[in-house]
């Protein structure tokens, strides 16, 4: 039988230098227009007028996917998983190659899509439905499921702004869990800080793969990996690295991992980010991660470790008046903690220009284990010069902040406190 | 179903359109119900931009100018101006904004992308609606009858949404790339109130110049609006070039977002 998905040399290239052009690329565009019309856009003398930096997220990526497999894609930040996810859904076209898709799809690439706030529960989970894909038939019919499986009947006709994060999330989960493609297409929404939820989106993903339907999976949790999958495919640098035993597969990531200790893993280059808000010149060139002792951070950190940020980049002009936010999401995409160097009291005024390094430090972050996502701007003056939606990801790792030998297991983050019986009156 | 790089022109896959349809009127609907939530005077809001322009345009320009209206009394006159042109203003505005204010669906899903704009247009479809119902009002007390032409009001109204749709396709995609798009519109806004006979009659404009009116899509619309309702003056020349225009305006529009939108999740 013929794959349900044939991917065959799959490029995607994206252009920097138009990146770089888009702040004045308007009035650019037009005076070109005007001074010289007849010149080509791009040529003179035959060479490029306007350098164009480039590269690939993803090159010449090619594998068969049969119906019934479930496929966990693994690889680093910047390896090309959620690019490829994004071809395969068709949010973006390939630079080259190409796809075959034999049956229903619905991707999954975010948790609650098109939730609209003012909308009630109800209402949303009509809209979202629709957004991934169902048809209205199908959405009546499985309403109640979905309900039942969020836990939210009292608040469905309560506008989703003021749920809890946590209900909001399950509302969510609960609309895309009941999708029914014949591929289903999933990026990291399995890391949830609340457990006992999490344990249900993976029941419910393993009854899912169970009924035949063929997943291609996303994510950093590992264990979900190769707990879920069979098959396993490396990405490294936007190629196809090992495709093979999902086992075997976790095993050679790991590999990378731990073989690059010095290398990078700690440290991202920005200056090819394509997150960034457009409009921006890309002045944010690197973030750093640091903890206790100035040992860099590998795999992740410990509940309540030391976390140091570097972040370096440039100012075009002398100035005194500059900051830098950073900013904690979950992996829903809701702000978790904002570390602003606005709020530092002990900042001399001098100016200052050319590339720069400002650090971060926080003693101890105290955010529950998952992953959560960096947004990193830098604001010169009162105006945003830069800004990288998921510049990096920190991984928090369970760990035994307490000492008790008992890992935190719900809620958003962690505070030291302390329980003790009162002193009862008649015991003196 | 093939994916590959896609160049150069290409028509709208209206199959794949009807495919979806269910979710334009879901994305339609959502915009209508979010619209004036938590807003004190809800759904009056459509009506009350209109009918304040009104009364403060016969103040100004109908008293102190000494603008008079071709036939109908000035208020209605302004109204049945005024009504189709807070449509095709609104409708532009939202529209030419919404992939960018949508920018999460854009790179999140998948799904035909002209179904933000146009649904943006769609949803301004139940305000006309109101503001034409108070414009019947407005006739009963001015007794100005209406006649049998009353039934050419939906030909024109197709001239507003097609007009709206084509330049709110062609703004939203460039606003992906250049938000300069942001700062244009209320100033074209703005100034094409002017430009569009809704103050004035169109017999203000010199004859010889009267057909290039015609060039502007809402001209066509506005004295369709008050021939087909008031019953003044008929221009067939203003209003099918008009009407000529909106269509190439909307079909232009089409393609050139289908060729743009490639790169929509790339920039946005």
């Amino acid at each position: 039988m013929a794959p349900i998905l044939e991917i065959r040399n799959i490029g995607k290239q994206y252009k920097l230098g138009r990146a770089f052009q888009r702040t004045e690329t308007f009035r650019e565009m037009l005076s070109r227009a005007f001074s010289s019309p007849f010149k080509g856009r791009s040529t003179e003398n035959g060479q490029p007028k306007i350098k164009e930096e480039s590269f690939w997220a993803l090159r010449d990526v090619s594998f068969d996917v049969a119906e019934g497999d479930v496929i966990g894609i693994i690889g680093r930040n910047g390896a090309g998983k959620s690019t490829l996810l994004k071809v395969i859904s068709r949010i973006t076209d390939p630079t080259e190659g190409s796809i075959v898709l034999r049956g229903r799809m619905a991707s999954l690439l975010e948790v609650g899509t098109g939730f609209h706030p003012e909308l009630t529960g109800r209402e949303n989970i009509f809209l979202n439905g629709a957004i991934l894909g169902m048809r209205k038939a199908e959405i009546i019919a499985k309403f109640d499921e979905i309900v039942a499986f969020a836990e939210v009947e009292k608040f469905l006709d309560t506008p989703v702004k003021h749920y809890s994060s946590g209900m909001y999330v399950r509302l969510a989960f609960a609309v895309a869990a009941h999708l029914n493609p014949e591929i289903l297409i999933v990026d990291e929404v399995l890391a949830v800080g609340d457990i006992a939820f999490q344990k249900k989106c993976l029941g419910k993903m393993n009854e899912v793969s169970r009924g035949g339907r063929t997943v291609l999976f996303v994510s950093h949790n590992m264990a979900a990996v190769e707990n879920l999958c069979k098959r396993g495919v490396v990405l490294e640098k936007g190629r196809v690295a090992f495709d093979g035993n999902s086992k075997d597969a976790v095993h050679r990531y790991l590999n990378t991992l731990s073989g690059s200790q010095n290398a990078s893993g700690h440290a991202i280059d920005l200056s090819g980010a394509t997150d960034r808000r457009s409009m921006v010149e890309p002045l944010l060139k690197r973030i750093e991660f640091y903890t206790e002792g100035d040992r860099p951070v590998i795999e992740g950190l410990q509940i309540g470790a030391r976390l140091k940020v570097r972040v370096q980049f440039e100012l075009p002009n002398p100035t005194s008046s500059f900051n830098i936010g950073l900013g904690f999401n979950n992996i829903f995409g809701q702000r978790i903690f904002t570390a602003h160097s606005q709020f530092e009291p002990h900042r001399s005024g001098q100016e200052h220009c050319g590339l720069q390094t400002f650090i971060c430090d926080i003693p101890s972050l105290t955010l529950m284990p998952g992953e959560y996502t960096l947004r990193l701007w830098l604001d010169i003056g009162n105006q945003e010069a830069d800004l990288i939606n998921d510049a990096a990801r920190v991984t928090v790792l369970e760990s035994d902040y307490y000492g008790t030998g008992k890992v935190p297991w719900n809620g958003t983050f962690v505070l030291k406190h302390h329980w003790y019986l009162e002193q009862a009156a008649d015991a003196q | 179903m093939t994916i590959r790089p896609r160049k150069g022109w290409q028509p709208v896959d209206f199959a794949e359109a009807f495919h979806y349809r269910e979710l334009l009127a879901f994305l339609v609907w959502r915009d209508i119900k979010i619209r004036y939530r938590q807003t004190l005077l809800g759904g009056l809001w459509a009506v009350l931009q209109p009918l304040i322009a009104m009364v403060i345009f016969t103040f100004v320009f109908n008293r102190l100018a000494g603008v008079k209206s071709d036939g109908p009394p000035y208020p209605l006159f302004a109204f049945a101006g005024l009504a189709p042109w807070t449509f095709f203003s609104t409708a532009l505005s939202q529209s030419s904004n919404s992939l960018v204010t949508n920018h999460q669906l854009v790179s999140k899903v998948y799904f035909p992308r002209i179904f933000i704009p146009i649904g943006a247009v769609a949803a301004l479809l139940m305000d006309l609606f109101f503001s034409l119902c108070l414009l019947g009002v407005l006739m009963i007390y001015y007794r100005w009858p209406l006649t049998i032409h009353a039934l050419l009001v939906p030909v024109f109204m197709l001239g507003a949404v097609l007009s709206a749709c084509g330049l709110g396709l062609i703004l939203s995609a460039l606003n992906v790339s250049f938000r300069d798009v942001k700062y244009a519109v209320p100033f074209m806004i703005q100034m094409g109130i002017f430009l569009t006979p809704v103050i004035y009659p169109i017999r203000y404009i010199p004859a010889r110049w009267q057909v290039l009116m015609g060039l502007n899509p809402m001209a066509g619309v506005v004295l369709g609006f008050r021939y087909s309702l008031l019953g003044t003056s008929v221009m067939w020349q203003v209003m099918t070039l008009s009407m000529f225009v909106s269509v190439v305006l909307f079909i232009f529009g089409l393609f050139m977002f289908r060729r743009m939108e490639r790169r929509f999740a790339d920039v946005i």
